[in-house]
């Protein structure tokens, strides 16, 4: 089953992906593992072991100079002025609607330099929006090329890791960054806690030509442990129970965080682009709202679907599956907010029967940390 | 090589990688070891209303993984008799054992002579040795 596409970017660690016969698929201009043995396997092995994804793909910006803080303070919607150094923060990048041109993490990495996570296929649209927003004693590098990234996540994946570096990982809390040594590793990677699944576990930084190494070493660091290599297809299983946002389906450029349930990375404190379109939409309500639905039928909802209630469409499905963890239909999407309650009885179109579900409180899958 | 899975004898076999096995008239179908491999994992079989007209090389019902979403074309026609509906609760069955309780529906077939249109297990495993993946 293993193709490749050449017209696609590849990261690094394609012919691991290749040897460990995974199914590859196009994403965001990436040729990306979509799964290996099977988005079920994959998933659960992320919510009870641990789980490794090359997260390679993924943009990162380096914002640095005197003026690095005001200047970030502008752009995103979180305020970075309340992170210390080696913290993080989940931001959105707005336009002047409000609407969402990125979502992005934030890392204080020191006083004066910010280092910035933002999705694979907004990297030129967000580095551009960056440069034209510059105000002067910034210096804005674009790492992409030169930076991987591995995701390790699950209730071991702190085991995992400790097997490969002296320094005590137990000392980086939730949304905390380190620079470690990683024993073989010639050079001190960035580490987070951090992630996309409802898990604890760790993103990894680092430079490209250590990512094959890197991955190997911890698919043998994690074997003890049960550690699988997971495509984007447990990936995305993992964050819709987790409730996280994907740029594309839950937010985009006509849709805003206050509609999306992001209202707390949006601290009106603080002066942002966007701010007088959201502030003004807080205060009144927004017409549509997020919503987390489950299915009392059994069917999958899919993105896209309609919505329906009392015969009528009131929104439409942003993304849908059938949850590994809770064996049923789950789903997000759009709805109008007066509709919004939590209870709330609605339908899904699919295939022209209309299926039950209920709106139900986010997340679905809450995270617990470690073990 | 790519998989090929199991290819029993005895039944036949569609290019859309259905199998029907036709006694008394009637043709009991699911999909191949092949086809479950491909899909993985199963999650949700939307059966179809007994007594629904099935039309050879037609769609007849749908099938789904947690990434896809797939049709189950008739590999003859007929009229629906009989649905698997253990495979509500129990979707797996379809990769546990695609030839076995994997089944998914029995119908009552219309017109025998459509059987020319299918292929034997061998014919059905030189059609997959010949598929690029």
């Amino acid at each position: 089953m293993t193709e490749v596409n050449n017209n696609l970017k590849s990261t690094p660690l394609l012919n691991e992906h290749v040897k460990l016969g995974a199914v590859m698929v196009p994403f965001g201009g990436w040729n990306m593992p979509v799964q290996y043995t099977n988005v079920i396997d994959e998933h659960l092995a992320t919510r009870t072991k641990v789980g490794i994804f090359d997260i390679c793909h993924m943009g990162e910006f380096l914002v640095s100079g005197e003026n690095s803080e005001e200047f970030l303070q502008r752009l995103v919607t979180n305020d970075i002025s309340r992170l210390e150094i080696k913290q993080a923060c989940y931001n959105c990048l707005c336009n002047e609607n409000g609407t969402v041109i990125d979502d992005l993490f934030v890392y204080k990495l020191e006083e004066k330099e910010f280092f910035v996570v933002v999705n694979a296929s907004t990297i030129e649209k967000d580095f551009n929006w960056f440069v034209k927003h510059e105000i002067g004693n910034v210096e804005l590098k674009n790492l992409s090329e030169n930076i991987g990234k591995i995701d390790l996540q699950g209730p071991y994946a702190e085991s995992t890791m400790q097997k490969l570096t002296d320094f005590d990982l137990a000392k980086i809390k939730r949304f905390r960054c380190e620079k470690i040594i990683v024993n073989g590793i010639d050079e001190q990677i960035l580490i987070s806690r951090t992630g996309y699944t409802g898990e604890d576990g760790f993103e990894l930084y680092f430079s490209p030509k250590n990512a094959v190494l890197m991955w190997n070493m911890l698919l043998k660091a994690g074997e003890e442990f049960g550690i699988k290599p997971c495509g984007l297809g447990a990936r995305d299983t993992l964050r819709v129970e987790a409730c996280y946002s994907l740029y594309g389906h839950e937010i985009n450029e006509s849709l805003t965080p206050i509609e999306a349930g992001l209202g707390f990375v949006v601290k009106f404190n603080k002066d942002f682009i966007g701010k007088k379109v959201l502030l003004a939409q807080k205060n009144n309500g927004p017409e549509k709202k997020l919503i987390c639905f489950e299915m009392t039928e059994k069917c999958v909802p899919r993105e896209q679907y309609p919505i329906i209630a009392g015969n009528n469409q009131v929104g439409f499905v942003t993304s849908g599956t059938f949850s590994p963890t809770f064996k049923k239909g789950i789903g997000m999407g759009y709805i109008k907010s007066e509709l919004s309650n939590i209870g709330g009885e609605i339908s899904i179109l699919i295939r022209g029967k209309e299926y039950k579900g209920v709106v139900v409180e986010r997340p679905f899958y809450k995270y617990k940390g470690g073990k | 090589m790519h998989y090929i899975g199991k290819i029993p004898d005895g039944v036949m076999y569609t290019k859309e990688h259905e199998w029907v096995k036709i006694e008394n008239a009637q043709g009991i179908i699911g999909i191949t070891d092949y086809a479950q491999h491909a899909l993985t994992d199963v999650v949700f079989v939307e059966l179809p209303q007994v007594g629904k007209k099935a039309e050879q090389f037609k769609p007849l019902c749908v099938i789904e993984s947690v990434k896809s979403v797939s049709d189950i074309f008739a590999p003859m026609s007929g009229s629906v008799v009989e649905v698997n509906n253990n495979l509500s609760d129990n979707p797996e069955h379809v990769n546990q054992n695609p030839y076995g309780n994997g089944w998914i529906v029995k119908i009552k077939i219309s017109n025998e002579s459509e059987v020319k249109n299918l292929m034997k297990a061998e014919e059905y495993k030189n059609y997959l040795e010949g598929l690029k993946h």
